[in-house]
């Protein structure tokens, strides 16, 4: 017997009357007898609750978790303060065990939660639509690509080389299968080079691709870029830190026709990479070359307000070969996350992360600036920001990790032409003294 | 089911109607009937080229999407705007309501079309095949 | 008649909070935001404390259906049971909290999972290697046929364009095929549900890359001709792709890799028991066959001597599908799921998946109109087209009666070649009394449905809201709250 199966031997027996076989094998026969698995798995197992929880508390012993040191690694994972009330409410079996809300009549919650995120993700980055989610923040950038070579009739993008590295190399995977032609333009000062995009951008290209703030932190200046990009019925592609964004001008309201992300900054904790959730939102007249699922509100036959999953036509299931992507299973849960995440926080607490962030990151600027490291770019940054160190980034990571501090990202193999360029992180829940002590470490006064 | 005899049809279930060198295309009672609501239409370009059994465009009903192929080749004249806001009109009527018109550049293909007869015929078949 | 759950926008009112923030310990910044880059309008985000927030999210939760309220049949989503030690194992802080950069000394536990959870897959499945980045089962199949277009691109068969696809295809199957910028073929199902082996035959040329199949197929029947169809893909220079949607019903008893497919996606949250969360998020793992293991996404996760790192340097892969290494928490979950069941539980949660169905096919099939007459594997497909011609109600209108009973509908208008199709998947988590309480409620909407025509098309009645109007949805969307109003 299993805890996970039901059947005794006498149900199993009944259940074989009932169909005139003798043994469950009959079931199996029409497998030709040159494929059928004659052996055991070679796996382990079986393990009983007490002993999987001892094995699994022992691999998870042997990871150093953010919890146990203070972290100044960011890059695109970010260790926000995640509050507690998130992870009860996705706790919630009615929410985690339930399936795709095809069946809206008993599908609201997930429906009405979903439509709440879109209008918050809507609010923050100030365009007219965004879908349920999109798997990360990489696999939205690169599908945006595709909405927008759509919706131009051309089949190329330009893309900024500081766009996180991640996301480019997500980009330049989905575009060689579908014959989408991507070219990289530079960046001066930390910030996109606009010269460089001149020269590039002609009317075959469906759109300009960049990040803001960038992978170096940087806040670019989406009100150019957007009016180069349409000057040659370019569209202009954002890719914005949600968090940011409570301080920031919304990429909307300065030209952006798609604004996409990753949501791991609202709420979900940093998992090793995922599951976290990409968004992707656009202007009105985007919405019927959107990606995914979209929840739309309407009516019951009696009147009462409800929500469906809408615009369905665009999709896999509707359109098969033809859809707007393939995308049909995406991270719900992980937008659910952020949804709880931005009504916790709300106006005023967002705001007040993204301060924090911001005071936190330019006094851990100064500071280390005071003890031989040097600012990379003048641009202004957020929460992360990029120095040249006197010596290579690994020796001083490797020093910072011994005494407890996960240090930033060594940009040496993503951007050679930075010397020792060390991309810092710092959010809110760095203190005073955990910068200090990383300066110190990091500034040599710990050997 | 209305079949107007001054119409030609296709297989694929469009109309044309022809005046001098101008076709009107829609879609047929048929075709609105089995798609249900139409929620969608998304119109074709002015000035476009288009071959006679192409994609002219695509219509969508809530579950489900469906391309008209354009019964002759030539340049698209006109589209009917008011469909993009009352994409309703192709279910309240389909014959008044075209989807475009398009400037032939050859208007014999119009023979090879169905008569109302014989459209009539091929519904009642795919009515038949469908069970 | 039930008060709808007011939106959280409804509910906020200016000074009321939800959260609790350290003061600033830092002096404020003399860098301040350019003007013409900070925002002019704060972003309208509700403004509610503690108890709303709790109470709304956990008001709306109530409105929703879940495996942990009942059952839920539907066919090719394999809702079985999600264990909750899968759950708290998965929120251990030594996987929760990890920032995938990490050097990787100081996460070789996260590694160590990952590599030894790619060798059991690939034992499951019979293959050489796994990637566990895709996001989801059809984030896969498009990772999966990007690894066959690259293979064959290396090989120099570029030309090799099209792809074949069944007619009972899910509908992502053509839609990855497009992403990946291969032409659809579609091959026809012969009388007895399976691919017509004749038709592939015409069909297969040095213009196809390969086919994609789904076994036991989407109408819960396996493929019989299976090795016969490999050897006519291969004699022609074509891969096979195996979408493991239904991989639950071949657990311990057949593997993809011994039936000849070089490539398999597997969905962690269908076979391997972790949570749907509504719509996400799922786990698409590739496994391939040693021929196709340089095209795999990078990193892969290797091993030497007794330390694991990630391996980027690998110049033919395809590149990256998504960032990092992908869902990590559910792998953690699908790894837990395996160790718990052990390589005899596996193969029980095949027997008694496709007991299960046998089982309710049996009850069921004097009532509806049965497509493919045989055993079927872990799922089924029945036709509601006997009560639509008789009383004009549809497959549509018995399943949302159902919810009136408080069951989830099955699967329905799926597959696309069984006219009013309902696919009805058990799964093995689900007892004999479930069973026969849902078969009984099966043949009473059948009768229902020649009796009371009106009854069941109004239906469901005992629910939150009543059918919604979905035509005024997609004519003229609402896809935000509009603060105006």
């Amino acid at each position: 017997m299993w805890n996970y199966i039901p059947h005794t031997r006498e149900d199993k027996e009944r259940m074989l009357e009932a169909l005139g076989i003798k043994s469950v094998d009959e079931l199996f026969e029409d497998i030709p007898k040159e494929v059928r698995m004659e052996r055991n798995y070679d796996v382990p197992g079986p393990l009983a609750e007490d002993c999987l929880v001892r094995h699994m508390q022992e691999l998870a012993g042997k990871n150093l978790h953010l919890g146990n040191c203070a972290c100044f690694l960011g890059a695109g994972v970010y260790d926000h303060f995640v509050p507690s009330i998130v992870d009860a409410i996705i706790s919630r079996g009615e929410f985690y065990t339930a399936y795709t809300p095809y069946q809206p009549e008993i599908s609201q919650g997930t429906l009405q939660a979903i439509f709440e995120y879109q209008s918050m993700i809507c609010e923050l980055t100030g365009m007219y639509v965004t879908n349920a989610s999109m798997y990360d923040g990489a696999s939205s950038f690169a599908e945006s690509a595709f909405m927008a070579c759509s919706a131009t009739k051309r089949e190329k993008v330009l893309c900024s080389k500081a766009v996180n590295p991640e996301y480019r190399s997500v980009l330049r995977t989905y575009t060689r299968f579908r014959g989408v032609e991507v070219e990289e333009f530079g960046y001066k000062d930390g910030q996109v080079d606009l010269e460089d995009v001149k020269g590039k951008l002609n009317d075959k290209v469906a759109a300009i691709m960049i990040q803001s703030p960038n992978f170096f932190g940087v806040i670019e200046d989406l009100a150019s870029i957007a009016e180069l990009a349409h000057s040659k019925g370019a569209m202009l592609i954002v890719s914005a830190d949600p968090i940011s964004l409570a301080l920031l001008e919304a990429p909307g309201k300065l030209g952006a026709d798609i604004v996409t992300g990753e949501g791991q900054a609202l709420g979900n904790p940093a998992s090793f990479g995922g599951p976290h959730f990409g968004f992707l939102a656009a202007t009105e007249k985007l919405l019927r070359k959107m990606p995914g699922r979209i929840v739309g509100q309407t009516v019951d036959t009696e009147g009462r307000r409800g929500f469906v999953l809408t615009l369905q036509a665009r999709e896999q299931h509707i359109r098969r070969e033809k859809a707007t992507s393939n995308i049909c299973t995406n991270q719900s849960l992980c937008a659910l996350m952020g949804a709880v995440y931005m009504s916790a926080m709300g106006k005023e607490g967002l705001k007040e992360v993204a301060k924090l962030c911001y005071n936190k990151a330019h006094y851990a600027m100064d500071e280390l600036a005071k003890r031989g490291f040097k600012r990379a770019f003048n641009a202004p940054f957020f929460k992360e920001f990029v120095l040249i160190a006197p010596k290579p980034v690994k020796e001083i990571n490797e020093k910072l990790l011994k005494e407890g501090f996960i240090g930033g990202y060594d940009l040496s193999g993503q951007y050679p032409e930075i010397k020792n360029g060390w991309l810092i992180a710092v959010t809110e829940r760095r203190t005073k003294e955990e910068i200090d002590r990383f300066v110190g470490i990091a500034g040599g006064e710990v050997r | 089911m209305n079949i107007p005899e001054n119409l030609k049809y296709t297989k694929t279930h469009e109309w044309v109607r022809v005046e001098g060198n101008k076709a009107y295309v829609g879609i047929t009672d048929f075709a609105q009937g089995h798609l249900g609501d139409i929620v969608y239409v998304e119109l074709p370009e002015v000035g476009s080229l288009v071959e006679a059994g192409e994609a002219l465009c695509s219509i969508e009903s809530v579950k489900a999407a469906s391309d008209v192929y354009s019964p002759v080749s030539g340049e698209i004249a006109e589209v009917n705007d008011a469909l993009e806001g009352e994409p309703g009109l192709l279910n309240e009527d389909p014959y008044e309501n075209w989807i475009a018109t398009i400037e032939m550049n050859n208007p014999e293909e119009v023979e090879a079309l169905l008569d109302a007869a014989s459209y009539a015929k091929h519904c009642e078949e795919e009515e038949e095949a469908m069970g | 008649m039930k008060k709808p759950v007011e939106l959280i926008f409804e509910l906020s009112k200016s000074g009321r909070k939800a959260y609790s923030l350290p003061a600033c310990d830092v002096p404020e910044a003399g860098e301040k935001i350019p003007e013409k880059f900070a925002r002019k309008i704060d972003a309208r985000l509700p403004e509610v404390f503690e108890v709303d927030v709790v109470r709304h999210f956990t008001r709306l939760s109530q409105l929703n259906y879940a495996v942990d309220l009942g059952f839920y049949p539907l066919g090719s989503c394999t809702m079985k049971y999600n264990p909750k030690i899968n759950e708290a194992v998965s929120r251990l802080p030594g996987f929760l909290r990890l920032h995938p950069y990490q050097p990787e000394e100081t996460v070789q536990g996260a590694l160590k999972l990952m590599y030894d959870l790619e060798k059991m897959l690939c034992e499951i499945t019979g293959m050489d290697r796994a990637t566990l980045q895709p996001a989801a089962g059809a984030h896969g199949e498009m990772t999966g046929l990007m690894i066959i277009k690259a293979a064959l691109e290396e090989r120099g068969e570029g030309k090799r364009k099209k792809i074949i696809i069944p007619d009972s295809a899910h509908g992502t199957n053509p839609a990855s095929a497009s992403m990946v910028g291969f032409e659809v073929l579609e091959v026809k199902s012969d009388e007895r549900g399976n691919v017509d082996v004749e038709d592939l035959k015409k069909l297969m040329s040095d213009e196809v890359a390969g086919i994609m199949l789904t076994n036991p197929n989407t109408l819960g029947l396996f493929e019989e001709r299976i090795t016969e169809i490999a050897r006519i893909i291969h004699g022609a220079g074509g891969l096979l792709y195996y979408d493991g949607a239904n991989l639950n019903a071949n657990l311990g008893k057949a593997r993809p890799g011994d039936m000849g497919f070089d490539v398999v996606h597997l969905n962690l949250h269908k076979t391997f028991s972790t949570p749907h969360g509504g719509g996400g998020p799922g786990s698409g793992p590739i496994a391939v066959t040693k021929e196709l293991a340089p095209f795999l996404p990078v990193p892969t996760v290797e091993k030497e001597g007794e330390r694991y790192y990630l391996d980027y340097d690998r110049p033919l892969s395809i590149g990256k599908v998504r960032s990092f290494y992908g869902n990590f928490s559910v792998m953690v979950k699908a790894y837990a799921y395996i160790l718990t069941m052990g390589p005899e539980g596996l193969r029980e949660v095949a027997e008694c998946s496709v007991l299960n169905a046998n089982y309710l096919l049996k009850k069921l099939r004097d009532y509806f109109e049965l497509p493919f007459d045989r055993w079927c594997k872990h799922e089924f497909v029945i036709s509601g087209n006997r009560q639509k011609k008789a009383t004009g109600v549809t497959t549509l209108d018995m399943v949302k009666r159902l919810i009136d009973y408080g069951f989830h509908p099955p699967t329905v208008y799926f597959p696309l070649i069984v006219p009013e199709a309902m696919m009805v998947e058990p799964t093995e988590t689900e007892s004999v009394e479930t069973l026969d309480a849902f078969a009984e409620t099966m043949i009473s909407i059948a009768k229902e449905a020649e009796e009371n025509p009106d009854l069941v098309k109004e239906s469901p009645k005992n629910t939150p809201v009543a059918r919604l109007d979905e035509v005024t949805a997609a004519k003229r969307p609402v896809v935000k709250w509009d603060f105006e109003a």
